[in-house]
């Protein structure tokens, strides 16, 4: 089976997040592989110790992304691929991201291609779905369950908690939602491996692509933090006054009761 | 610029989800006096093309076959196109409903446009459409326009206000053929777990509870207090993962996104994915026994206590105030 993982590297949203300039700081930030995508990952490896073949992990990012994809190489896959935008380009959107990623699988044979369902970040989970659309390609959302049975698959989608139990048939893209597995952690040996599997790297050259075909259609134009909450108010006093001091609060100040 | 808009209408156990309104007030909007059309795409939705005109629709289109009796992205995205062709719109309006967040990507890459997901408010200024999202899990905000081609959002649940409904209101109701075939993804079984009642992601009320509920019997005096103010109940992941609760009733990144009026989270921690999925409620309320506990920063008001002597409490002291009002 040849199997792609679309992998995204991100902040770490549970790190504190300043803005300077209009946009999120990113100096001293922790970066990691966006958390949706390690249960693609783990599921691409399990699937693959399953069937046989070859997991290969591809992100569009800069230089700084071969960091996650050697973690993605130590965890179990046999190649990586980074897609650098850095010279080429400076604004991009979801548009972007998957046209040029589109244009890379068009002509690998992926039997199966799994991304994450969303991105902490940019949160959009926009790409899989447009990934499988340009590919024409059928694709399920949110998974909780994959089995693979020669060409066809079960596949079991959350859908806002309730469970749909889909047949289809590959090549399938799918996108990992939380409860799909549990990542496993690189153990040493994988690390070590890792550094001589092979991490590819391309640009949009490679690809045919010019910067006019991937132009992003939509435009950030201001980046802010939510107004800062005042401190909210921690009642004291014996339990049956915060009670009803609280109730009055939610009653009279607040009005939502 | 008037606008053409087509607004898809959700359709949950036979009547329309209140976002679909909430996305009719989005459209009308975005029309800037242009058109507002409901769209409906269903086995038989005729029926309730009345209620997106009500609330503010000008006319709607419905595409009605046996194969979109469940939605597949293929039926839907089939029965979508076919309305696109006939009507030329100017921009597109969802829902981010499992179903908007799955569609949308899929019409936006066959019309080769930009999407902006997740919306949380939109407003003309400067000449654009400048539309409102949460990102980094809700940490920040950005405001975005559409630089090029049609504008195309969803919006996120109980956020926009729907416009006030007028029964007296009437429109035009169509029907567009649309071949659906070939249908590539089949839905064999469906597990319903969300609970019936109150829908999380548009209740007014929420009480929440996390790890510190303990058992699932601990989720009883939740409910009860759920009860009282005609609220649902939601839950952290902790408690899903624990068993205490069925994972139906998961708020946060992985779960549901709810904005209600008031949000009680009971022993719960409040991880950056549960605020992901809470922190746009109005008011919040923290009930945990840990005065450091993270929840407390996003917290209006916060009770340091143990949540079984509280919650209980709590039930007494509103159905008084029931009994007064
Ligand atoms: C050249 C370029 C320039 C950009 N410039 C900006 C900018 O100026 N401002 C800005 O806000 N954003 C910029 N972006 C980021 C872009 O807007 C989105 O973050 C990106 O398209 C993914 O969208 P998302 O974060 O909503 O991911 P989602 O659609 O939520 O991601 C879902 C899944 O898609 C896959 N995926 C997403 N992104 C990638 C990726 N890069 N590589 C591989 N797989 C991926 C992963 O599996 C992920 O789990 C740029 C992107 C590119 C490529
Ligand atoms: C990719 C990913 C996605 C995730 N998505 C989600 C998501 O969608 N939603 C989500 O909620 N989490 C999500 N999580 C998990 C999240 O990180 C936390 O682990 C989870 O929210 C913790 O649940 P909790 O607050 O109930 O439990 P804990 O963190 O264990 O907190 C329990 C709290 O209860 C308090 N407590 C205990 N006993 C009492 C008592 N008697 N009275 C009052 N207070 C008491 C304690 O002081 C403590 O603060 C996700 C994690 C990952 C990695």
């Amino acid at each position: 089976m040849n199997i792609y993982v679309l992998m995204k590297r991100t902040f770490d949203t549970e790190e504190k997040i300043t803005i300077s300039g209009g946009k999120i700081n990113e100096d001293g930030a922790e970066f990691i592989i966006n958390p949706y995508d390690e249960y693609a990952i783990e599921e691409a490896i399990q699937v693959r110790d399953a069937n046989g073949g070859e997991v290969t992990v591809v992100s569009v990012g800069t230089e700084e992304a071969e960091k996650q994809l050697r973690t993605a190489l130590a965890m179990g896959a046999d190649k990586a691929v980074l897609i650098n935008t850095e010279d080429d380009i400076e604004d991009g959107d979801q548009f972007t991201t998957a046209k040029i990623l589109s244009e890379f699988l068009k002509d690998k044979d992926a039997d199966l291609i799994i991304a994450g369902n969303v991105a902490i970040d940019g949160g959009s989970g926009q790409v899989g779905p447009r990934v499988a659309e340009i590919l024409g390609i059928s694709y399920v959302t949110t998974i909780t369950k994959l089995d693979i049975n020669g060409s066809s698959a079960t596949v079991v989608r959350d859908v806002e908690g309730d469970s749909e139990v889909i047949e289809t048939s590959l090549p399938l893209l799918v996108t990992a939602q939380q409860g799909l597995n549990e990542p496993r952690y690189p153990s040493l040996p994988g690390i070590m491996k890792a550094k001589k599997k092979p991490l590819d790297e391309l640009e949009l050259d490679d690809l045919d692509l010019d910067e006019d075909d991937v132009e992003a259609k939509t435009k950030t134009i201001e980046i802010y933090m939510p107004p800062k909450k005042e401190a909210g108010k921690v009642l004291e006093g014996e339990l049956e006054d915060q009670v009803k001091e609280l109730v009055k609060l939610l009653h009279t100040e607040a009005k939502v009761v | 610029m008037a606008r053409k808009v087509l607004v898809l209408g959700e359709v949950r156990d036979g009547s329309l989800r209140n976002v679909s309104f909430e996305a009719v007030a989005a459209g009308k909007t975005a029309s800037e006096g242009g058109e507002v059309v409901g769209v409906l795409i269903g086995d038989a939705v005729s029926t309730l093309a009345s209620g997106m005109i009500h609330y503010g629709a000008d006319r709607v289109v419905i595409v009605e076959d046996e194969k979109l009796k469940q939605y597949t992205p293929d039926g839907f995205s089939q029965a979508l196109m076919a309305v696109i062709d006939s009507e030329s719109p100017d921009a597109l309006i969802f829902g981010h409903t499992a179903l908007g967040k799955d569609l949308a990507p899929k019409i936006a890459a066959k019309l080769e446009s930009g999407l902006i997901s997740d919306v949380t408010s939109l407003e003309e200024a400067g000449g654009n459409l400048v539309f409102t999202r949460p990102i980094y899990s809700g940490k920040a905000f950005e405001k975005k326009i559409v630089t090029d081609g049609l504008l195309f959002a969803t919006i996120r649940p109980n956020n926009i206000a729907p416009l006030e409904k007028d029964e007296s209101r009437s429109g035009d109701v169509a029907s567009v053929a649309a071949e659906i075939k070939d249908l590539r993804t089949i839905i064999k079984e469906v597990v319903r777990k969300a609970s019936e009642g109150v829908d999380l992601s548009e209740a007014k009320v929420i009480i929440a509870g996390g790890r510190g509920v303990k058992s699932e019997e601990g989720f009883e005096p939740l409910k009860e207090l759920a009860s009282v103010l005609n609220g649902a109940v939601g839950a952290s992941r902790g408690a899903c993962d624990a068993d205490y609760c069925d994972y139906s009733l998961q708020i946060g990144q992985t779960g549901k996104v709810v904005t209600p009026d008031l949000y009680i989270a009971c022993g719960i921690s409040g991880a950056i994915q549960h605020l992901a999925g809470m922190s746009n409620s109005k008011v919040i309320v923290a009930i945990n026994k840990d005065p450091e506990a993270n929840i407390f920063k996003v917290a209006d008001y916060g009770i340091v206590g143990d949540l079984f002597e509280v919650v209980p409490l709590l039930t007494e002291e509103f159905k008084k105030l029931k009994v007064n009002a």
